[in-house]
């Protein structure tokens, strides 16, 4: 079970997309699974073969096998001794990591299933019992620090954890919030994942914002020329061009584009912008747009439209929803003025942008009126300081002077 | 050559249902806000002239979007259009209309 | 009454040696039923190599305090005989080392026969011999092969590890209808304590907590309980509390003893004086792994000797064998603290 956002402990495992013994490639949609947020596509991480896979239906702590995948000899590891039925005359070799095979455990709730990581996740150190403990309390192990036997999670950590979060998370209130269209009750669990993840942001991380007026009347006006004759379908709003901007200025300030984990900065290689995105009914859902900053204002359009219209049906992948390095919280043409956005961890910024009024302004030593938007940035102060963050301000304006260039 | 404007409300509901399922045209102020009275964003205002302009067989200009405030409004508007623009749609319908 | 008015005891409290134990048990038995006997190298008239049987000779006679010639096979064999033929012998084997020699008489005979006679024939013999070391004996009186024995069906094999069990050892042996081996470790022989006056009969099976804790269980039996007693107060003072289990008898195997204990403090460490590689100590881990694994909340420690022959050299030997440090390290590192 893949980590699909740092909010996440857990998943449903809904449906598989394939057959056992199918044949899939990196990037092909395997299955879908249920996160507290949405639906979401998983992505295969290998090239192989498919196989022992979770029956559907259970709860799967983040780090749980949910399938094997056998890949080709080529990428190199162990022999795997038995006998596999495949048409190559190579032997298969498998590519999950070793783990014990899966002891009969005493009578639990969930999880009867092969329990082993998928290729790319460690899986972590725990004690039987601790582990047992944690999946009777409902405790995520994932973020859990080990104080056991060689530093693995033991007994006292997951009572620990259990203590200092007791979050009911195993009973959505169906009526906590007046979400009607979510799907299942989802409104409630949603509100809890949110609720944690931005509780841990300001908890975790001194944010500090700036702010700045950017006269969009260029903008607008190329927008306008751009969209005349165009049907709907084709027509791109201010929002896309908003993100469009906001992804190069991420790649002209490099420090506001990055992840921050265990301690340490880790600068993105790539700017995915993450959108927030209201869902009807309540909750919040900030898919990436991946590679944002080589994204035409059409492709960008295009983008967004896809990702909106797939977040509101609770339908993501889970490359949208882990690779944002930088995200954009954009009110909208009848929102507020202004918005000071809390970060997404481990993202170290986050760009509010409000309302795109006219607004009295002086252009050239004349009072004039134009379009304007107030565009903000919080940041990570442990990373970055209003330096940075202002110089960000100053790309993301100059950009829009510019969409003629995009 | 007009539509109705029990069949351009029923048009308009038709496209909400797949941005705003669960709202219910009816139970609404017709002569507010549209997008204020069943809360749609840029995006999923988009989708709804989009909807209207593939269902109905009409261009819908950007230009035009701040004349429409309310759902009479829009309502009208979409007669006025339909009226003027009548394209292929419009008439398959019209066409199997006129053999009764 | 207080303290201050208790007048203190003038005179030494009478203690009991291990060696006086064994040799107490063996004479009640002795009295107690004719038909038992000792036999053994130098047994007689030298009393024993260790001494359990001084004064023995004098007091029964040759016809049952018994010298033999130096030939395992040979006078185990004639025990296990003795045994079918309805007496109830004692047969005293040096040390384990040496047993090896009466090996076929043991393993073949003594542990067989009562099930290939379909219960025809039982071999009540009781087959005492010292093991371990810690006294200088150097690689051929010092190992430890009681594990070898404990994996033979048919055999009962017991370490009795204090005072009071090898008080009652030789008795509780003699009331059992099969081969019972008895293993005393050297370095316990002159371990005293204070006995009454008419001890109680002891179980010869079963284990038996020496101390009581909730963090670790230190499973142990034999020549290395004093050293697990002694590791285990110097964890209390850490604030670590460690139960200590002392087997007893190694099989039968009180398997639900070990399970219960760990069960209750999650983690154990097993400290067995024999090598680590293949010693009874890897049987106990392994039945706590496949019944008490889920209880468990650190990997399973095993403290066994350094894999050499026993060496002869002080220093050699002190380092060869588990130190109390060497257990207080292992059980710190079952908590979680790497010091």
């Amino acid at each position: 079970m893949p980590s699909l956002g740092a909010d996440m402990e857990s998943g449903v495992l809904l449906e598989w997309l394939v057959e056992p013994g199918a044949q899939v490639h990196r990037g092909d949609i395997v299955a879908v699974v249920d996160t507290d947020k949405a639906e979401i596509e998983i992505e295969s991480f290998e090239d192989g073969t498919i196989d022992d896979l979770m029956e559907p239906g259970a709860r799967v702590p983040v780090g749980e096998r949910i399938a094997t995948i056998t890949v080709d000899p080529t990428s190199g590891s162990q022999p795997d001794p038995a006998p596999v039925p495949a048409p190559t005359p190579a032997q298969p070799v498998k590519s999950v990591v070793p783990t014990p095979t899966p002891a009969p455990s005493p009578p639990a709730p969930v999880a009867a299933a092969p329990r082993v990581v998928l290729p790319h996740h460690e899986r972590p150190r725990v004690s039987p019992l601790a582990r047992r403990a944690a999946e009777a309390r409902h405790v995520d192990l994932t973020h859990l620090e080990g104080t056991g036997y060689d530093h693995a999670i033991v007994l006292a950590d997951v009572e620990r954890a259990d203590a200092d979060s007791r979050i009911p998370t195993t009973e959505p209130a169906t009526s906590a919030l007046a979400g009607a269209a979510a799907p299942d009750g989802h409104a409630a669990t949603m509100r809890e994942a949110t609720a944690a993840l931005m509780a841990r942001s300001k908890r975790e991380i001194p944010h500090f914002s700036v702010e700045t007026t950017i006269d969009l009347a260029n903008a607008m006006a190329w927008l306008e020329s751009h969209n005349a004759g165009r049907p709907a379908a084709e027509r791109v709003l201010p929002a896309a061009l908003l993100l469009a901007a906001t992804a190069r200025a991420a790649r002209d300030v490099p420090e506001l584009n990055a992840h921050f984990e265990g301690g340490r900065v880790k600068p993105a290689t790539a700017v995915h912008v993450g959108v927030a995105i209201a869902l009807r009914g309540g909750g919040l859902i900030a898919p990436a747009i991946l590679d944002a900053d080589r994204s035409s204002v059409d492709e960008t359009m295009e983008r967004l439209r896809d990702v909106a219209t797939r977040a509101k049906r609770g339908v993501m992948r889970a490359s949208e929803m882990t690779q944002a390095t930088i995200t954009v919280t954009n009110l909208g043409d009848r929102g507020a003025d202004k918005v000071l956005g809390v970060i997404y961890p481990p993202q170290v910024a986050i760009v509010g942008l409000g309302a795109i009024r006219d607004r009295v302004t002086a252009v050239d030593g004349m009072i004039a009126v134009r379009p304007s938007v107030i565009a903000t940035v919080a940041a990570d102060h442990r990373v970055t300081d209003g330096h940075q963050a202002s110089r960000f301000l100053a790309a993301l304006d100059h950009h829009l002077q510019t969409p003629e260039l995009f | 050559m007009t539509t109705s404007a029990t069949e351009l409300r029923a048009a308009i509901a038709s496209v909400l249902a797949d941005i705003a399922p669960e709202i219910d045209l009816g139970a609404i102020d017709a002569s507010g806000n549209l997008r204020d009275e069943i809360d749609l964003d840029s995006l999923d205002a988009l989708r709804l002239i989009e909807g209207l302009e593939s269902r109905l067989g009409v261009t819908i200009p950007e230009a035009d979007h701040a004349t429409v405030g309310s759902l009479d409004d829009l309502v009208a508007y979409l007669a006025r259009r339909s009226a003027e623009q009548p394209t292929g749609y419009d008439r398959r319908d019209d066409e199997s209309a006129d053999t009764r | 009454m207080t303290a201050a008015s208790k007048p203190a005891a003038p005179e030494a409290t009478p203690t009991t040696t291990y060696r006086e134990a064994l040799r107490a048990g063996l004479r009640d038995a002795m009295l107690a039923d004719d038909r038992v006997f000792l036999m053994g190298e130098d047994v007689g008239a030298y009393g024993g190599s260790f001494g359990v049987s001084r004064g023995l000779l004098k007091e029964f006679g040759p016809l049952r305090i018994r010298d033999t010639p130096l030939s395992e096979s040979g006078f185990v064999g004639a025990g296990i005989g003795a045994a079918i033929g309805g007496m109830r012998p004692v047969v005293e084997v040096m040390t384990v080392n040496f047993s090896l020699l009466a090996l076929d008489q043991i393993v073949n005979t003594a542990a067989t026969l009562s099930h290939m006679s379909n219960g025809q024939f039982s071999v009540p013999v009781v087959i005492r011999m010292t093991t371990g070391a810690g006294r200088q004996l150097a690689a051929q009186h010092s190992h430890s092969l009681e594990g070898w024995y404990a994996h033979v069906p048919g055999l009962k094999v017991v370490t009795p590890a204090t005072v009071e069990d090898a008080r009652g050892i030789i008795p509780a042996a003699l009331a059992d209808p099969n081969p019972v081996l008895i293993f005393e470790h050297g370095s316990l022989y002159t371990d005293s304590a204070v006995l009454p006056a008419d001890p109680a009969p002891i179980s010869l099976t079963g284990a038996a907590t020496r101390r009581s804790g909730s963090d670790v269980t230190l499973v142990t039996f034999g020549g290395s309980l004093p050293r697990v007693l002694e590791a285990a107060e110097f964890l209390s003072q850490t604030g670590v509390s460690a139960e200590v289990l002392d087997l007893r008898c190694l099989r039968p195997l009180d398997e639900d003893a070990i399970l219960a204990s760990v069960r209750r403090t999650h983690r154990a460490v097993i400290v067995d004086e024999a090598w680590r590689s293949g010693a009874f100590a890897a049987e106990v881990a392994a039945r706590i792994a496949e019944r008490a694994f889920y209880d468990l909340d650190a990997p399973v420690e095993r403290i066994g000797s350094v894999e050499v022959p026993i060496p002869y050299a002080k220093a050699l030997e002190d380092a060869a064998l588990p130190t109390v440090e060497r257990i207080v390290t292992a059980a710190l590192r079952t908590v979680g603290r790497h010091e």
